[in-house]
């Protein structure tokens, strides 16, 4: 191909590149102007002054409380979710027992179902215990529903690890136990990063889970938090600007560190699913 | 060996919390859903056993039709924007250099969630000051659309940003399975004179129509699933003409407390969902498997 060819494919490219990029730099534009420039002026012009006030704002105004409800329940989850699932994927892998099949089959059915189908059921058993505007209900809704994803990461993995480790680990008088925790888990570490990754992913975004079991706003997390926000500022575009850069930035930034194990985990995610 | 790996004890230890919590707060729910749809129900008090009626009136239900047909379009627009996502995949698996990080910038809306997505959307389709309708009147349109607000283009309108979102994720897919095809296959094609495009629709394509299957599977199920950003964006309006299965249910049981008719149709979604898989799997399945 020519270099006229090259050219176009490569301006074709740039235009998808700027269709995905552009919004958000129009967004954090606009969280720091207020509505007199963001009406006014161009949209993509740099702010006259760089007005960090949205931020400390919002930030004061309620979004901080979110925000750390939305870390402690991503961490939380993601302990559970991937400490269950790495257990699970040695029961099924290593483990010798008639319905390993069979369980696999159920977390495999557990990829496709749609969730909206189990929410009110989930509501009025969390609500007959209690737990209906509780952080503990959304921290093992987190952690059932990413369970399967996790798994199933996690097992090419472990079908990939040497048989060998296990019989040496049991000749040598190895509990169970030690072997999982000391030997196993730790080799597993890489494919751990992905899923970790992956549910961090999912856990922040997640929206429906928090918006129909939590009322309190103590407890609400960021995609909850800000829809009542952005009710509250409805006419102040710096300030809603704010609010949803803070919302993202945390996933923007774990993806410039982490972006292979990104790409690693949501391609796994996808071809298996 | 064997009698260590296949003690009861052990395996219930490892297996048992994942499982339990899968049964419980997913499998359980699904079929409690069914059997709510059975009941007159607001949520709070008892629960009265109607039969099949609620079931019924969903089948006769033209609201949940009419979201049903709302899934479905964006099921199809999914589906044909995975032309789109193939067409860009090519070119990126084309020696582009710099592909590793484009396919990364195209990646970055599919991490943000959707409530977020959802609000700046809001925001860019804002009738005069969002950046679509600058832009539009900067170029001379007198009268820009209302895009959220007009029943005939809301669900377009609420599209761009489902192709937005997801643009880096199908394209990361097929970047992937188009640079696992050997370079000899492409090689051999070039030397006996086959044209870019026609080593794309007739060499690489067929090499990578089982990825393109699990994609479509992907798509329209993930399609027939979407709430979250149509919840924000419009809420299922203006009146309905946005208003897809999961929004219609999430409406019915937390808006107007009729959970067991909200039940029922939680489980035709469920119905629904899996038919649909079923189908589109038997219709995409590759019978022979390429070996390469």
């Amino acid at each position: 191909m020519g270099r006229i060819g090259y050219f176009f494919l490569y301006l074709a490219l740039i235009v998808v590149g700027l269709f995905q990029i552009l919004p958000l730099v129009w967004l954090f534009l606009f969280s720091l102007k207020d509505n007199n420039e963001i009406f006014a002026g161009s949209p993509f012009a740099l702010p006259s002054e760089f007005r960090w006030e949205n931020y400390e704002k919002v930030w004061n105004g309620g979004i901080g409380t979110y925000f750390f409800n939305s870390v402690w329940i991503t961490v939380l989850a993601i302990i559970l979710t991937v400490l269950f699932a790495s257990m699970a994927a040695f029961a099924i892998t290593r483990l010798k027992w008639k319905l390993s099949g069979l369980v696999l089959g159920l977390f495999m059915v557990g990829l496709m179902i749609p969730i909206h189908s189990a929410l009110i059921p989930l509501y009025s058993m969390f609500l007959s215990v209690n737990l209906i505007d509780n952080p503990i209900s959304i921290v093992i809704t987190y952690t059932a529903y990413n369970l399967p994803i996790t798994l199933m990461i996690l097992l090419g993995f472990y079908y990939t690890l040497p048989h060998e480790i296990e019989e040496a680990a049991v000749i040598d008088g190895c509990s169970i136990h030690r072997m999982f925790f000391q030997i196993i888990l730790p080799m597993t570490t890489p494919i751990l990063a992905t899923t970790i990754v992956i549910n961090m992913i999912y856990n922040w975004n997640e929206f429906v889970f928090v918006n129909t079991f939590i009322s309190s706003e103590g407890y609400k997390t960021l995609t909850v938090g800000i829809q009542n926000f952005i009710g509250q500022y409805m006419t102040d575009w710096g300030a809603i600007g704010a609010t949803l850069v803070i919302s993202v930035l945390p996933i923007i930034i774990a993806f410039i560190f982490f972006s292979n194990k990104v790409v690693e985990g949501i391609s796994s995610s996808a071809v298996k699913g | 060996m064997n009698k260590v790996m296949s003690n009861k004890f052990y395996i219930a230890f490892y297996i048992a919390p994942a499982l339990l919590l899968l049964l419980i707060l997913v499998f359980i729910p699904l079929v409690l859903s069914g059997y709510y749809g059975l009941m007159d129900w607001d949520g709070i008090g008892e629960k009265t056993f109607i039969g099949l009626e609620n079931y019924i009136t969903g089948i006769q239900d033209k609201l949940f039709w009419n979201s049903a047909f709302h899934s479905f379009l964006l099921a199809i627009f999914s589906t044909l924007s995975l032309i789109i996502y193939l067409t860009v995949s090519f070119i990126l698996a084309s020696k582009i250099k710099g592909a590793d990080l484009l396919r990364k910038i195209y990646l970055i809306p599919m991490l943000l969630s959707s409530v977020a997505i959802a609000q700046l959307w809001v925001k860019i389709y804002n009738p005069s000051n969002g950046i679509l309708n600058v832009f539009l009147m900067s170029i001379g349109v007198e009268n820009p659309p209302l895009w959220l607000a007009n029943p005939s283009i809301v669900l377009f309108a609420i599209f761009v940003p489902i192709l937005w979102q997801y643009a880096g994720f199908y394209i990361l897919i097929y970047y992937a399975a188009l640079k696992n095809i050997p370079e000899s296959l492409i090689e051999a094609a070039r030397i006996d004179g086959a044209t870019p495009f026609q080593i794309a629709t007739r060499i690489k394509l067929p090499l990578i129509k089982e990825v393109v299957s699990v994609t479509i599977v992907l798509a329209i199920v993930g399609s027939l699933k979407y709430f979250d950003l149509i919840y924000v964006m419009t809420a299922g309006g203006p009146n309905g003409a946005s208003e897809v299965m999961a929004s219609y249910m999430y409406k019915l049981a937390f808006s107007n407390y009729n959970f067991g008719y909200g039940s029922a149709i939680g489980f035709l979604l469920l119905i629904i969902t899996l038919i649909v898989t079923f189908i589109v799997r038997k219709l995409t399945e590759t019978k022979d498997k390429l070996e390469y």
